[in-house]
């Protein structure tokens, strides 16, 4: 991360801009969003062909579920019913029946967030495979990115003295009151962000591309280890809806962490690579987050 | 500072386009043929790769009968409506023969007890639905090779079409057939079968009785139900609406390893 360039600043203070990412990781980042996104709502679509889950390695209508999204006829209404385990919950309008064209309809997912909007499986699916395999050909190029750049060892890799309970802690503590780093120490990751980085990319993004695999019948031919890492074809595919639901979790935590500490700062950097850093010494209490 | 404000400038204006694109355009973006020929790139490529990795042997996973589902979905057709198919139901399929034919050297015509004369295997598969659900069940039949050897066929003879008795859309040019097609190397796979029996009986009506194909490396719309006729094809594109299948021509992939 080097200094590239000076802002003109106010008179008094040191603003740097440091190169932050390199060209590789901005690229394979926007290339993410955009594969994640459409995998999401063309993959809720998939859901909705089926909105019910199971555990073990098989699972359909007359065996006991999970998860399941129903409408039950309840009088002259229609309800929306999600059920997790033995837990009931009406989620009209949202889950189970929502709106198409103002009418009451059955469906797992509302059409607002499904694509196509409208009901179409095969479509979903086309979607969902192409963006699968640019999001694979995508990772593998920033893995090895990664590997040779030594972006993994030097950017990611939370060093010995970051571990530590009281380090750990004090940063929890700091990220709960919205205190970021600023001055040098912003140069780098905190060790919440290397931690949650490291865990998607090297546990939960993995984690969707196994067990998405794992649901192709001619994938298992070819390894059928793999259904037994995941307890069977239905396991697997409940793990990837818990696995997706967690990625959503990391991306919204993502971008409010990206919002409250300088969204314009770290919009800049993710596009052009630059930037800003404080390099005055840190001031006893800070009180503005987006500088 | 001007190139601050252009650059703020730059970003917040591709972000209202792209939230512009997302909520007006998605429905008009997905349905452009041009995008869905796009899309296409990607079946091909996962077949190549699935048969790549697979081979053309590699077997897919056999259970034990204790994993055999309680309850076995019948998906599709239950009931095939059609004078003939009730015809043949009511005389207990004794009636019912599986023609073999296309370009294939003899032409032939297979009885239920013929069939079951040939030398059988029996499997316990999982069938995998589009949809999402799975149902594990015992099939035995005869290995499509094998009827396959004894009919011999051309040497321009590429894929291997299945007829089925139960139309199951009811369309005015009879294009609402159910029919399947699979190339040489499922084919003559050792698992892809003609299944007469379900978990130890005689196939039942639901399940595409009196027979219906198993190809245990791909979807549950392959596993064509209710056949009636089978053809050796050098291609495809003069059948129904080209695509080598009953949802192919709806929007389906052809090759459903995934």
């Amino acid at each position: 991360m080097d200094t590239s360039e000076t802002m003109p600043t106010p008179p008094g203070s040191k603003r740097l801009i440091v190169h932050r990412h390199s060209i590789a990781v901005r690229l394979s980042h926007w290339l993410n969003v955009l594969c994640m996104t459409i995998l999401l709502f063309s993959g809720l679509q998939i859901f909705n062909a089926h909105p019910a889950l199971y555990w073990g390695p098989y699972g359909a209508d007359n065996d006991p579920s999970v998860l399941s999204m129903r409408a039950v006829e309840g009088g002259d209404t229609t309800r929306g019913i999600t059920r997790i385990g033995s837990l009931s919950f009406d989620t009209t309008g949202v889950l189970g029946v929502s709106d198409v064209d103002g009418q009451p309809t059955e469906r797992g997912f509302p059409a607002w967030i499904t694509l196509p909007s409208y009901q179409d499986l095969a479509t979903g699916r086309r979607w969902h495979f192409f963006f699968a395999w640019l999001f694979v050909i995508n990772g593998v190029a920033y893995l090895a990115y990664g590997l040779i750049s030594r972006h993994f060892r030097r950017d990611l890799l939370p060093k010995a003295a970051e571990l530590t309970p009281t380090n750990l802690g004090h940063e929890i503590a700091d990220h709960a009151r919205l205190r970021f780093p600023k001055g040098e120490k912003a140069r780098n990751y905190n060790t919440l962000q290397k931690l949650a980085y490291l865990t998607v990319i090297f546990v939960a993004l993995p984690l969707m591309i196994a067990t998405g695999l794992t649901m192709s019948p001619g994938f298992d031919a070819f390894a059928p280890w793999l259904i037994d890492v995941f307890g069977g074809r239905q396991s697997a595919r409940t793990i990837h809806f818990i696995a997706a639901s967690g990625l959503i979790a990391f991306v919204v935590i993502h971008v409010a962490m990206v919002l409250v500490s300088g969204l314009f700062n770290n919009m800049r950097s993710m596009i052009t690579g630059g930037y800003a850093i404080d390099s005055r010494p840190e001031p006893a209490v800070k009180k503005d987050f987006a500088s | 500072m001007s190139r601050l404000i252009t650059r703020r400038r730059f970003l917040i204006g591709s972000t209202l386009t792209a939230s512009a694109l997302g909520l007006s355009g998605c429905d008009a973006v997905v349905e452009s043929p041009k995008v869905q020929s796009v899309l296409k790139i990607a079946e091909g490529f996962t077949m190549k790769t699935q048969r790549f990795l697979l081979g053309d042997d590699a077997l897919a996973r056999e259970f034990s009968a204790a994993d055999i589902s309680p309850t076995f979905r019948a998906n599709g057709t239950s009931m095939p409506d059609g004078g003939q198919y009730q015809d043949l139901l009511s005389r207990k399929f004794t009636t019912w023969q599986l023609d073999v034919g296309g370009l294939v050297e003899r032409p032939a015509q297979f009885s239920l007890p013929a069939l079951k004369a040939m030398p059988a295997r029996t499997q316990i598969t999982r069938h995998d639905c589009v949809e999402g659900w799975s149902a594990i069940g015992q099939w035995s039949g005869v290995p499509l090779a094998a009827l396959l050897n004894q009919v011999g066929l051309k040497p321009q003879a590429r894929y291997i079409v299945f007829h089925c008795a139960d139309e199951f859309e009811k369309t005015l040019d009879g294009s609402g057939w159910y029919y399947e097609s699979i190339d040489l190397v499922d084919a003559f796979h050792p698992q892809t079968i003609l299944a007469y029996a379900m978990n130890g009986r005689d196939l039942e009506v639901p399940h595409g009785a009196p027979l219906r194909l198993r190809v245990e490396r791909q979807l549950g719309y392959k596993q064509a139900k209710y056949l009636m006729r089978i053809e050796a094809v050098a291609d495809l594109s003069g059948l129904y609406g080209g695509n080598g299948g009953f949802w192919e021509d709806r929007g389906y992939e052809w090759y459903a390893g995934i």
